[in-house]
């Protein structure tokens, strides 16, 4: 893995190697000989291998790739999508809070996750966790995510738990290709046609909020979410990470993230940072609010509050 | 508390006894730059756009389920299209004399019997209008239509009110970005029976089938 430690400054290490390999040999021999890094399929396209960094990637480059994406969804899902790759908003900086005085545990906002963002059906994956905890206490490694009784329980509260997206982000860091970031806007991505599947982000997350693709997720063609985002909810390859992405394809375009809507309980509250008359904003500035994991200093843009 | 946010978060973030001091730093920055925090006691009307944005931000409306209408009484008689019968409350209560001594569940015996009323120590007629049954009514006399439930609770839950009015209480759906579409929005009584308001509990929808989920595997 060496190789890959050196940082993108001078161009990113993945495309700069196999563009200085590509030159010489195949690309199928050289995808053969860097195996062990990507696995790279003969199912994947040459284009798709070849692919630029996001970053530096133009739009009618992107534009390319999205076609490309469509028809490789139609081709193995058998199904119409519909991908677009929204860009962050200049005077948006994006915020989640979630009252644990009102949750109630029903798992209903992992349920919508699992739905919205295409996650595989059979391992039942979800990029929210709910922690069901003993009153009074924060450790996460005392709570269960397995609960399976009707709740609210006594002597229990709830917390779920998802991508954090720090403003000091462990997980960006480690990445040695750099196929995650924080955007300009908070939310922190993954590119999933540049991650390798090193698993270092997933390690390095206090919040254990990224999942790896140990499948290529299956799902009925009918069950499909169409409407996607590039770097959010369309069907992820195999061998790659995964996160919450504050629902990026619909909360870049105004809407609310899936989750919240989906809540019974009314216990989110998503908005924007920069707007000071934001509901979010309110939140921060008026409950008793808490940070998970604090003194990290991982500096969260997802908060707890309580209703008093 | 408009005039020190920054203090008054430090000191909340004192009451609670996990938050490391740090960490609060995200916080302050932000409230460091909420120099134009907007007025919090103003009161909001329900109508027309984001409570906290006002009205004039937000292009887009909000639409409340609000009641359709003042329940009605089925009388277990179907017209000749098949539709069930109901009658006004004021069907009957109109001439009967309201009686302010039926005052919870165990006062009913010659009608809505069994009806459950479980609500602090409100009697019947701290909420329902005696001088008409089709309207509710507040503290201070004035009439409420069923629609306008929400000023009801909001008399006695002010709390909550403020925080539903400021989008941290209720839920909501459509868009974050008022200037970009809609929202919609619950009533109090969408989730509280007003005559039994503890919020009910639910059946959790299944968990993951991933390892990371079983008990004490927080830390995988
Ligand atoms: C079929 C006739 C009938 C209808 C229709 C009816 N009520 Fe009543 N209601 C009664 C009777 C009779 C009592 C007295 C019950 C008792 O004393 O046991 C009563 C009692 C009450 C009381 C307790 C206070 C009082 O004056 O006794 C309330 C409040 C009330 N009704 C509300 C309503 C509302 C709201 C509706 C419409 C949804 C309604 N009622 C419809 C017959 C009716
Ligand atoms: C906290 C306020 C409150 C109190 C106290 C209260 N009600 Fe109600 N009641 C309401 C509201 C609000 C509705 C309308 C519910 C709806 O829109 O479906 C209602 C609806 C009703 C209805 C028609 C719908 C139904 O549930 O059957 C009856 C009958 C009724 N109330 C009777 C009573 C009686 C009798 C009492 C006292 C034992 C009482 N209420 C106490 C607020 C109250
Ligand atoms: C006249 C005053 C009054 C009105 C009107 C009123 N409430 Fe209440 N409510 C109370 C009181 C008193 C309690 C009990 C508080 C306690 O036990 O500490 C209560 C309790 C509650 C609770 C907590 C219940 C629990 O057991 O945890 C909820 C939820 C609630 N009310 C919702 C509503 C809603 C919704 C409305 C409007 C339909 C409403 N209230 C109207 C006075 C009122
Ligand atoms: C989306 C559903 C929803 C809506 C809409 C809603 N609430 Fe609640 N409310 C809850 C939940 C969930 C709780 C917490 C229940 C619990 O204690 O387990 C709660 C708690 C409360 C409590 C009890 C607070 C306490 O500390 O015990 C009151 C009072 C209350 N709500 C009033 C209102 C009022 C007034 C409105 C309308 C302005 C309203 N609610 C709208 C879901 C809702």
């Amino acid at each position: 893995m060496s190789d890959h430690d050196a940082s993108c400054s001078g161009g990113c290490t993945r495309r700069t190697v196999m563009k200085a390999a590509g030159a010489t040999l195949g690309a199928a021999a050289f995808a053969k000989a860097i195996a062990p890094l990507t696995e790279w399929k003969p199912a994947e396209s040459v284009d798709a291998f070849l692919q630029k960094h996001y970053k530096e990637l133009s739009e009618a480059e992107m534009a390319v790739i999205i076609t490309r994406l469509e028809a490789e969804a139609k081709a193995q899902h058998g199904v119409a999508v519909h991908i677009t790759d929204p860009k962050p908003e200049e005077g948006v900086q994006f915020a989640y809070a979630l009252n644990l005085s009102v949750c109630i545990g029903c798992r209903r906002c992992a349920e919508a996750c699992h739905v919205e963002n295409n996650h595989d059906r059979a391992s039942h994956n979800s990029y929210i966790r709910v922690f069901e905890m003993e009153q009074g206490s924060l450790d996460l490694a005392k709570g269960s995510a397995s609960y399976d009784h009707p709740v609210p329980q006594p002597g229990k509260y709830y917390m779920p738990v998802q991508c954090h997206h720090c403003d000091n982000a462990p997980c960006t860091k480690v990445c040695p290709v750099e196929a995650t970031w924080k955007e300009k806007d908070g939310i922190v991505v993954v590119d999933y046609n540049w991650c390798i599947g090193c698993r270092y982000c997933e390690a390095a997350c206090p919040y254990h909020a990224r999942r790896f693709n140990w499948q290529k997720p299956e799902i009925p063609a009918a069950e499909i979410t169409t409407e996607q985002g590039y770097l959010s909810n369309r069907v992820r390859p195999q061998g790659v990470m995964e996160k919450c992405t504050f629902c990026l394809h619909r909360t870049r375009s105004g809407r609310l993230p899936a989750c919240l809507e989906a809540c019974p309980t009314g216990a989110r509250v998503f908005g924007n940072l920069a707007d000071p008359a934001s509901e979010i904003r309110w939140v921060l500035e008026n409950k008793r609010v808490f940070i998970l994991k604090e003194d990290l200093g991982t500096r969260p843009r997802f908060f707890y509050f309580f209703s008093k | 508390m408009a005039s020190s946010p920054a203090r008054s978060a430090t000191a909340r973030a004192r009451r609670w006894p996990v938050a490391a001091s740090a960490g609060c730093v995200l916080l302050i920055a932000l409230l460091a730059l909420a120099a134009a925090e907007p007025p919090l006691a103003t009161p909001v009307a329900p109508a027309g756009g984001s409570a906290s944005a006002g009205a004039t931000r937000a292009p887009h409306p909000t639409i409340y389920r609000t009641p359709a209408a003042a329940p009605r009484v089925a009388t277990g008689e179907r017209d000749h299209q098949g539709q069930p019968v109901t009658i006004a409350c004021s069907t009957c209560h109109a001439v009967r004399p309201a009686n302010p001594a039926n005052r919870g569940s165990g006062d009913l015996d010659l009608f809505h019997q069994g009806l459950l009323v479980q609500h602090g120590s409100n009697a019947c007629l701290s909420c329902h209008n005696p001088g008409d049954y089709d309207r509710l009514r507040l503290a201070d006399g004035s009439a409420v239509e069923f629609t306008e439930v929400m000023t009801l609770c909001a008399q006695c839950h002010g709390p909550q009110w403020r925080d539903y009015q400021r989008g941290a209480h209720g839920g909501m759906a459509g868009f974050w970005d008022q200037q970009r579409g809609g929202r919609v929005r619950n009533t109090c009584t969408s989730c509280h029976d007003p005559h039994a308001p503890k919020y009910r509990g639910a059946i959790p929808m299944p968990p993951p089938k991933d390892r990371f989920v079983a008990p004490g595997a927080g830390h995988e």
